[in-house]
């Protein structure tokens, strides 16, 4: 499925990913964990096509194309989500009408027809039983005024609704509630499929225990410093990231 | 912010730019009295017009060029225009089949068709190509409902009286100096009356078109509706590319009788000039202005303003009639090197006068876009009422937007409320757009139609959709 090699990438003169190598398999849940600014965020930027990076080095294979020659756009249609950590609000343009927008651009790529805002209604409001949201969200302008944590929703309902083969949750529990944290991780798992991966950024291993992860990966300063089974997540939890984060600097 | 999506997207190109090969009929470049008398005699005036446009001349030769604040450009020479060019055609004509085909295909590409079979639904055209009303659709339709709607030359000749009472009766040309010099040398443009009780059955609209380079173009038009009568009608405009800026000075009258409503709607396309130097686009200087006489009157200007160098327009109300209603839609978007001033005069005379405002500027490129709004309650203007809504979207970080509101309130039971809002389009959003899978150009024109929704609304419905893709257009990459 995806098959990152080494790669360095930077932004503003700065490298931020310096020689990371990951692989992930269909039907795969990656967690990546790591300190704050160590480079999780902009893994996911590189990822998915942001102009503001540039990759410098290294190579990324996704289902057999070369990842780094594709736009955003063919990127998201290929199968690529991102759960932003920080979603942008879109005043003036209807939640709906966005990610309807979104759904038919995949389908017409794919030689599909358009669905039209009727049919599509119908769709969505499945979709939103799966993350508990109010039908109201969906009237209103793309995340503007949405809390924290009902942004977070608003990204897992895209998710549901995209149906992608590669998610990229970027911290989807900073921000929740018990509740929320539930709804979101028992709508992430119902979207688990044995082709559907999933690379999921957070802090807390609580999420994990929701969202079982196969690999744990530690990330420190732009590479993954250790990989594991779920124990991982406990023990950096218990131990903090210092010791590995010596441990890297003494290779 | 990295500056390379914004330019990709605002970088698009302008696709009207290109010039028809018409034999057209010229009179020497400058201006001075026998011009004036030339133009007069070229389309056969009664005595009266020729001293109406004598009369301007004479005033506008004791007048200097404006220095508007917040617009630069070099100076105009006056006597290097021509202020007389009409596509040649040798005999009358009966029909609009028998239109030069060339002339005809020109309409087409720019989305309107004139020919018999062709001609828009409901919709009755008047194409204006340089200085020259050269067709006109629907005609007998609407005179069968007892509207007229035709050539202002035309009107000249077989409705003098009407011409005589309204015509310079609310932009007189002593008014600025730009009216002056239309009064003098105007060419052609459309004449709308709609009798009393008379709904117009359809939509009436205007295409102008410059031609020829050098050439100035100053319509004129003049839309009278008596009591309960109704229209709307439509300008469109555009232009080929020249390396010469053109100039292009209209005037635009509307009378209201009691209860009337007119709803003048403008779609302008002009062309912008180089995007990187501004060299050639077209100086548009216009006075439109509108008159509600009745009681309960209407007048509704809805303007979508996309092209032009240098755009100086402030399409005003004059709401004479106890509550009349006067209104301004304005979307005026400026990229590249485009400058706007624009907004509108609401003036407040007789009871219960009601006024909306809703103005939304774009800037993207190193443009420059400036709101300029007058509300005016005079003394007489009892519990009259504004309503003023300014928002300003910015797209990249080199443009400007500036919002002017002035508000002069002379009597204290009139009240006037103001917003304003600015809204950056940033990379993030676009980005966001693009991580779902939908294409930049997609993504700016769904923004910008969030943004224009209320502006949008107004405009007829034929038209809305253009008017969204026009404004896409403006702002995509020419590279899909
Ligand atoms: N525009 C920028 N210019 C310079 N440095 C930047 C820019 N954007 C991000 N960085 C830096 O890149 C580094 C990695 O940031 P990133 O957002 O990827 O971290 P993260 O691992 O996601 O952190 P967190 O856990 O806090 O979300 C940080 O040091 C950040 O300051
Ligand atoms: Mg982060």
């Amino acid at each position: 499925m995806l098959q990152i090699n080494n790669l360095i990438a930077q932004i503003e003169d700065q490298t931020i990913i310096n020689g990371l190598s990951l692989t992930i398999n269909p039907g795969e849940v990656h967690a990546i964990m790591g300190p704050n600014g160590s480079g999780k965020s902009t893994l996911s930027k590189v990822l998915t096509g942001h102009p503001h990076y540039t990759v410098n080095g290294g190579s990324i294979q996704y289902d057999g194309q070369d990842l780094l020659e594709m736009d955003p756009e063919e990127r998201a249609i290929a199968g690529i989500f991102l759960a932003f950590q920080y979603p942008v609000e879109i005043p003036g343009v209807n939640n709906e009408s966005f990610i309807r927008m979104a759904y038919n651009a995949k389908r017409k790529a794919r030689g599909e027809s358009e669905v039209d805002a009727f049919d599509f209604a119908q769709l969505i409001s499945e979709k939103l039983k799966l993350v508990e949201m109010d039908e109201e969200f969906l009237s209103r302008s793309v995340n503007q005024g949405f809390s924290g944590g009902e942004k977070k929703r608003n990204e897992i309902l895209q998710m549901a609704v995209l149906e992608p083969k590669l998610a990229i949750l970027d911290e989807i529990d900073s921000g929740l509630d018990i509740d929320a944290l539930r709804i979101v991780a028992e709508a992430v798992n119902k979207l688990r499929t044995p082709d559907r991966s999933f690379a999921v950024i957070t802090h807390y291993q609580r999420l994990l225990t929701y969202i079982v992860p196969d690999v744990v990966h530690i990330m420190v300063e732009g590479r993954i410093v250790r990989s594991g089974g779920r124990e991982l997540a406990l023990e950096v939890e218990e131990r903090g990231y210092d010791w590995l984060t010596v441990a890297a600097s003494a290779e | 912010m990295s500056q390379k999506l914004i330019e990709d997207i605002t970088g698009r190109e302008y696709q009207y730019g290109f010039t028809s090969d018409i034999e057209s009929e010229a009179f020497p470049r400058g201006l001075s009295e026998d011009i004036v008398r030339m133009i007069s005699a070229k389309k056969n005036e009664p005595e009266f017009m020729l001293e109406f446009r004598l009369k301007a001349y004479r005033h506008w030769l004791t007048l200097t060029q404006p220095v508007w604040p917040n617009v630069t450009y070099p100076d105009i020479n006056f006597q290097n225009i021509q202020y007389y060019s009409a596509p040649k055609q040798v005999k009358k004509l009966n029909s609009l089949d028998e239109v030069d085909p060339e002339l005809l295909r020109t309409f087409e590409k720019l989305g309107i068709p004139l020919s018999e079979q062709k001609k828009l639904a409901n919709v009755a055209v008047d194409a204006i190509f340089d200085s020259v009303s050269v067709a006109t659709t629907f005609k007998k339709k609407l005179f069968a409902a007892g509207v007229i709607f035709c050539p202002i030359s035309e009107a000249v000749h077989e409705f003098p009286e009407l011409v005589k009472k309204y015509l310079g009766s609310v932009v007189p040309h002593t008014d600025n100096y730009y009216a002056a010099l239309n009064a003098a040398v105007f060419s052609d443009g459309s004449f709308v009356f709609v009798p009393k009780d008379t709904i117009c059955p359809m939509e009436l609209s205007t295409y102008f078109r410059i031609n020829t380079e050098g050439s100035g173009q100053f319509e004129r038009t003049l839309i009278v509706c008596e009591d309960n009568a109704h229209v709307s009608y439509l300008e469109g405009c555009t232009a080929p590319q020249f390396d010469t800026n053109q100039l292009h000075a209209a005037v635009v009258e509307l009378v209201a009788h009691e209860n009337a409503v007119i709803k003048y709607s403008t779609v302008q396309n002009w062309y912008a000039g180089d995007p990187k130097t501004g060299k050639g686009g077209i100086y548009n200087f216009v006075t439109k202005r509108g008159k509600c006489v009745g009681r309960k009157a209407k007048i509704s200007w809805t303007q979508i303003e996309t092209g032009s160098a240098i755009t100086w327009k402030y399409p005003s109300c004059i709401l004479i009639g106890d509550d009349s209603v006067g209104e301004f839609y304005s979307v005026a978007l400026t990229n590249h090197r485009q400058q706007a001033d624009t907004g509108t005069k609401m003036v407040h005379i007789g009871k219960g006068t009601r006024s909306t405002i809703i103005s939304k500027g774009i800037s993207a490129g190193k443009s420059n876009n400036t709101y300029r709004g007058l509300v005016q309650m005079n003394k007489s203007a009892h519990g009259a009422h504004n309503f003023t809504q300014c928002d300003s979207m910015l797209i990249g970080d080199r443009c400007s937007a500036t919002t002017l509101p002035y508000i002069d309130v002379r009597n204290g039971t009139a009240s006037v409320g103001h917003e304003a809002s600015t809204l950056k389009v940033t990379e993030e959003q676009l980005f966001f757009f693009q991580q779902r899978g939908i294409r930049t150009e997609d993504a700016m024109a769904t923004i910008i139609n969030g943004f224009c929704q209320d502006v949008f609304k107004e405009l007829p419905t034929e038209f809305a959709v253009e008017a969204t893709q026009l404004l896409g257009l403006k702002l995509e990459n020419s590279v899909g």
